[in-house]
């Protein structure tokens, strides 16, 4: 049997940091530091990086590489009673693509939006509004939005492309593509950026560091929560990707690479961001703008501040929802990767036939997000699969493979291969650092729901949504894990590279 | 844009970009990239 591999060591690298890079290295990591200390809060940020980030990536890439499969294949060559952590895994990464893509959808209509700056003066009310077409709760769905609905088809139809030519001339070429136009639209929107007045007022307010933060606990877990979020973490898609890695290549210098690359993007994202924010202070004489992250800040605060752009004004809308939209589709496709790779091992059935049924099936899901009441679900769900979903997997993920697999095993398969050794610093952050950290994120986020429930929402809304997905997602996971594979021989064999 | 700000800012671009740029100049030297 055999398994197809990355052309090139440069094609992965790009498709690991595409798929890390993605929506919240613009909108999440900016306000993060803001909130968190400003420049004190690289501190923090930077020790997760090392003691958990860095780490878990390469227990991923060496997972993926030793056992030469997806997320759930993977975990049951480990251990057959693991299996279910891999689709957990994968069904996680499922209902984060259906509703990722929407706004991916959203970021394609606002470029377009960009041309005739078509929201106006009134940002948030076009968003919400003429656009959204925002209904009053979660249950009130208000019918399809065209506009929205036309987009989220086109990102699954590039999907879809990118996906069905496979992983050297489709998601390579794409990252190899994608990747390098990213870098370029955010350097010119950083440009632009900096050149505004008021900008370095913005940038004060991101960089100046606040020392008194770095004693908080809030923002140690703030920081830590940050780095696993944007190294797509427990998501199951670095597992996938190095599984597809030729035999003798690199693992550690890979995650180093990985981690740097995608961190340095986001501060670049926060220079861009944070000079843009000074300029609509220096407009306003000294008002914050309102809305500061997340979806909020991409489709009124941005705009508002093209609106007030001296010049260029379509351009530099043109460029920041492109921007957008490339980083999402990266992390997209990697999303959706995970998915095809675990249901083509599980099923024994051709690659390009799962990624028709797939794009299919999780294409109508997705739908749902693009009525009215798409934005409120969206929010929901997002909130509960990332606070519970990805960091319980994670926890459980590094229990299990820290405490209960051998280490060593993985230290033997990878240092050997890699550019420079981890020495015993690695066995010790995958054994106690991250399990504590990741138990205390997922102990204070069942604290915070528990006596602040999430948001405005009704209770019904956040337990259909919310509870039941995550449970859903668990149980469906642990269910499959018990299933049996279509070629069980799959589980004793290792396929050569192609 | 203060002095403080400047050096934090410098720090975070230099600890990316510039590990990246180490990371790299090392696969290069091992082997292709």
């Amino acid at each position: 049997m055999k398994r197809e591999t990355w052309g090139t060591r440069t094609g992965f690298i790009l498709a690991a940091v595409g798929s890390a890079i993605g929506l919240g290295n613009i909108w999440r990591f900016p306000y993060m530091a803001f909130e968190n200390g400003g420049g004190a809060f690289l501190i923090p940020y930077f020790f997760a990086l090392i003691t958990a980030g860095i780490p878990i990536l390469i227990l991923e890439f060496s997972l993926g590489h030793k056992m030469k499969g997806g997320s759930p294949l993977s975990f049951a060559k480990a251990n057959k009673s693991w299996e279910w952590l891999g689709w957990w895994q994968v069904l996680i990464s499922f209902v984060i693509a259906v509703y990722y893509v929407v706004i991916i959808g959203w970021a394609i209509s606002y470029t377009g939006y960009s041309l005739s700056l078509a929201w106006g003066d009134d940002t948030i009310g076009f968003f919400v509004g003429d656009f959204l077409g925002l209904t009053d709760g979660p249950f009130q769905l208000g019918g399809f939005q065209g506009i929205i609905v036309a987009t989220t088809i086109l990102a699954w139809l590039i999907s879809f492309v990118v996906l069905y030519a496979g992983i050297k001339a489709g998601i390579e070429k794409a990252n190899k593509i994608f990747m390098p136009i990213l870098i370029f639209i955010l350097l010119i929107v950083l440009v632009r950026g900096v050149t505004l007045p008021g900008a370095g007022a913005g940038l004060d307010m991101l960089f100046k560091p606040d020392f008194t933060k770095i004693f908080d606990a809030g923002v140690w877990i703030d920081a830590y929560g940050q780095i696993f979020f944007t190294l797509s973490i427990a998501f199951a898609i670095m597992i996938t990707y190095s599984s597809y890695l030729p035999k003798k290549s690199d693992i550690v210098n890979n995650a180093f690479m990985t981690a740097l690359l995608n961190c340095g993007f986001s501060i670049l994202s926060g220079i861009a961001i944070f000079s843009i924010v000074g300029f609509m202070m220096h407009q306003s004489g000294g008002e914050l703008p309102e809305k500061l992250s997340g979806v909020f800040l991409a489709f009124a605060t941005i705009p508002q501040a093209i609106n007030e752009l001296p010049a260029l004004q379509q351009l530099i809308g043109v460029l920041f929802f492109l921007s957008l939209t490339f980083a999402g589709l990266s992390s997209f496709i990697s999303i959706n990767e995970v998915l095809i790779s675990s249901f083509t091992e599980k099923l024994n059935v051709a690659r390009r036939k799962v990624v028709v049924v797939y794009t299919l099936i999780a294409g109508a899901v997705s739908l749902v997000f693009t009525t009215g009441a798409g934005l409120y679900i969206l929010d929901i769900v997002d909130h509960w699969v990332m606070g519970f979903g990805v960091v319980l997997s994670g926890l459980v993920e590094v229990v299990i493979l820290g405490w209960l697999f051998k280490t060593s095993a993985l230290r033997d398969h990878f240092e050997p291969i890699s550019d420079f050794k981890v020495g015993k610093w690695w066995e010790f952050t995958i054994k106690i650092i991250t399990p504590l950290v990741l138990g205390v994120t997922a102990i204070n986020n069942f604290i915070q729901e528990f006596s602040t429930p999430y948001g405005d929402y009704a209770t019904t809304a956040l337990v259909s949504f919310g509870w039941a997905v995550v449970l859903a997602i668990l149980i469906i996971g642990i269910g499959l894990g018990k299933s049996g594979w279509s070629d069980a021989s799959i589980l004793e064999t290792t396929p050569k590279d192609e | 844009m203060s002095v403080s700000a400047i050096i934090f800012m410098i720090f975070g671009l230099l600890l990316t970009w510039g590990g990246a740029a180490i990371c790299i100049s090392i696969a290069l030297r091992k082997r292709d990239i």
